[in-house]
């Protein structure tokens, strides 16, 4: 095979006592989906928050295209055309939807004034592939529903061209309609050859759009299986039991 | 952040496309502008006329100004969720510092005496120096270090208030250089002709600000106002610069200080001479500061940085936003703007005394929050602010004027600060403006 998009070697991180990750290895090549499985308090969203720059790792390495990468905040990963869907949304809700859109990268002028209608020119375009109904461009992000709001910070990872995209549980608060557009989205970006780690707890999600599965249970790696080598209980009693079926 | 039980409210208002929303005039604005009006008009009648004349306005003006420079920078502080309690004493300190240069260090140093054209300029760039590194390290200290901003500047409050102290002595410092002191408001006035060539010229960047914008939305095919309601914005701006200018070039100079003025210059005054003030050059000062901090706050990427960090503190950090950093640099922005205070208050003293913005914080934190800057972060604006100080100064004045006892007067502002954040809190909840 070729070289991994990312690889995340040997991951330890502790909040004081508790080893909320604990020697954890995974690895996402290009155009595919890697589902990270667990149940809640497994580990996920650290493991995940290490490689977006959130937390830094106590051990373990991180290989972006095969060379080691330091991230040590979300600016260098940022960098690395990492972008993530946080499973809080990371959202100014006093700010409208294009400055979240742009947050951090704001398009300016040539006298490096903030270029407001720019911005929402470039909202309205993409929000037109991602979420043709949004509409409220010019209220704030606390005005907006769930769904609209989770459009908002999905269209940020996909406007800057993401190679990989971490997807923190991005319909957990989302209605059916809306839910099948993210996996609608999640399709037409792996086709695009980006990497996405998806954070899920529907099962049949996992196996709908993930290539490859990582399960986690109390902060440990159970292992991580081909979607296509597995069913929905071998899955399930992974997750729940944490014995990978390969190695029994 | 908001519970998940609010039901989210349309700000845009849909269901009613009423005058207001056609003008896109902000509510709040028009709600501060209202009660400001009122106020004025019923100290108005009450006084028999004498509140409402161009020499209370241009007073009024001048006795603001130092507050309100201060509030447009406790905006960015209160917004980013942080307080700003060491103000009054940092006016102080950077008050002394000025002083002190231009009538010992300069002097004694570099041998150019009070009055050397370079006195002031030196004089005032030391005092913003003083008053942004002071400032920084506040920010330092919260940004870098986690000390709760009402702690460190607790500690500022009476830290700065006591090295001006140490710093001079206890004593008074006056006279202080002539050129440093037509900052301070009746001592430097541009005079009539000078007033409308900039009322004019603030027209004309009204008007101009208006066209680009509109032409700006629609090159990018967005929604504008009609034509007309423009028109009307336009109209309003103007008069009201206009009508601006007008009040304070309508304060005439007394005859008694005319002549004083003649007679300094060796001449006598011709019979029936008269000059208006016009602009107090420490009002075209605030002004400067409120167009900068406008055009900070709405079109710069730090001015962004300062709304979304007071919006959501974990989204600001994990866009990649420096958060630290940018504690520093409101904090060392209100430090400067706090310098700039200072050489207007000490210059409308014309001299340095130990007291000098003593109290001011609290005024200062008053104009913001009555000028609608929400305290649990996110939300303020600098027109605000300065209307906010503005309608304060006008309530201490106004009731000077009526003749008010001290303490009741307190009393009455205390309450009415209390009072304006519960209207606020109300309104938010209305229009689901956050919280
Ligand atoms: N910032 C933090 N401080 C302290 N403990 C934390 C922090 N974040 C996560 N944890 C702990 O780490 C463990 C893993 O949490 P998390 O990664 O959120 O799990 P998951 O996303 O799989 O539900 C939990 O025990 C959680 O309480
Ligand atoms: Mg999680």
């Amino acid at each position: 095979m070729s070289t991994p998009l990312v690889e995340m070697r040997d991951i330890s991180v502790s909040f004081g006592g508790v080893k909320a990750v604990d020697h954890v290895s995974v690895d996402l090549f290009p155009g595919e989906v890697v589902g990270l499985l667990g149940h809640n308090g497994a580990g996920k969203s650290t493991l995940i928050k290490v490689l977006s720059g959130a937390y830094q790792a106590d051990a373990g390495e991180i290989f972006i295209n095969g060379e080691q990468a330091r991230i040590t905040n979300p600016r260098d990963a940022r960098g690395y055309n990492i972008e993530t869907i946080y499973q809080t949304l990371a959202l100014a809700d006093n700010l409208d939807a294009s400055s979240n859109l742009f947050l951090g990268r704001e398009l300016v002028t040539p006298l490096g004034l903030i270029d407001e209608s720019a911005m929402e020119a470039e909202a309205r375009r993409i929000m037109a592939r991602l979420n043709p109904n949004f509409q409220k461009f010019s209220s704030p992000v606390s005005a907006l529903s769930g769904g609209q709001r989770q459009s908002v910070a999905i269209a940020r990872a996909v406007y800057f061209n993401a190679r990989i995209l971490i997807m923190d549980e991005p319909t957990a608060a989302l209605g059916p309609q809306e839910t099948r557009m993210v996996a609608d989205l999640i399709m037409q970006l792996k086709s695009e050859g980006i990497g996405i780690f998806l954070i899920s707890h529907d099962i049949h999600d996992v196996m709908q759009l993930c290539d490859r599965a990582s399960v986690m249970k109390n902060g440990k790696l159970v292992g991580t299986v081909a979607i296509g080598d597995v069913t929905d209980d071998d899955l399930l009693s992974m997750i729940i039991l944490g014995k990978n079926p390969k190695a029994a | 952040m908001k519970t998940e039980a609010t039901e989210p409210v349309d700000k845009s208002g849909a269901q009613r496309p009423g005058l207001l929303r056609t003008l896109e005039i902000d509510t709040r604005l028009l709600g501060m502008i209202g009660a400001f009006v009122i106020l004025s008009l019923a100290f108005n009648l009450i006084t028999d006329g004498r509140f409402l004349t161009p020499r209370n306005i241009f007073n009024l003006t001048i006795q603001t100004v130092s507050v309100a420079i201060m509030a447009t920078g406790m905006v960015f502080v209160i917004v980013t969720r942080n307080i700003d309690l060491s103000v009054g004493s940092l006016l102080a300190t950077c008050s002394a510092v000025m002083a002190m240069t231009q009538t010992q260090i300069l002097p004694n140093m570099l041998g150019l005496g009070l009055d050397h054209p370079a006195t002031a300029p030196i004089a005032i760039v030391v005092g913003i120096l003083t008053g942004t590194l002071i400032g920084g390290f506040q920010g330092w200290l919260i940004g870098y270090l986690t000390i709760p901003a009402f702690i460190v500047t607790l500690g500022g409050l009476l830290v700065w208030r006591n090295v001006a102290w140490y710093m001079t002595k206890g004593q008074t410092i006056g006279p202080l250089d002539s050129n440093f002191m037509i900052f301070g408001g009746t001592n430097g006035t541009i005079g009539a002709g000078a007033s409308w060539i900039i009322g004019a010229l603030a027209v004309a960047a009204a008007l101009y600000g208006l066209w680009a914008a509109r032409r700006a939305k629609l090159a990018h095919g967005f929604a504008v106002k009609p034509l007309w309601a423009e028109l009307v914005m336009a109209a309003i701006m103007s008069g009201a610069i206009l009508g601006f200018v007008a009040t304070l070039n309508a304060y005439e100079v007394p005859v008694r200080r005319l002549k004083r003025l003649f007679e300094a210059r060796g001449e006598t005054m011709p019979e029936g001479f008269t000059a208006a003030y016009g602009l107090p050059i420490s009002v075209l000062v605030l002004i400067a500061v409120a167009v900068a901090m406008t055009l900070i706050a709405r079109r710069t990427r730090f001015g962004r940085y300062v709304f979304a960090t007071g919006g959501n503190p974990d989204a600001a950090e994990l866009s990649g936003i420096n958060t630290r950093w940018l504690t520093v640099k409101v904090f060392a922005l209100m430090g400067a703007l706090t310098a700039i205070s200072a050489v207007v208050a000490s210059a409308r003293l014309t001299y340095h005394s130990n007291d000098i913005g003593t109290l001011d914080e609290l005024r200062v934190i008053a104009a913001a929050v009555i000028g609608g800057t929400a305290l649990s972060g996110g939300f303020g604006t600098i027109y605000g602010a300065i209307l906010g100080a503005l309608i304060m100064q006008s309530l201490q004045s106004g009731m000077a004027m009526v003749g008010v006892d001290a303490p009741l007067q307190n009393i009455v502002v205390g309450a009415v600060l209390v009072l304006a954040v519960l209207v606020d809190i109300i309104y938010r909840r209305k229009t689901g403006d956050g919280a």
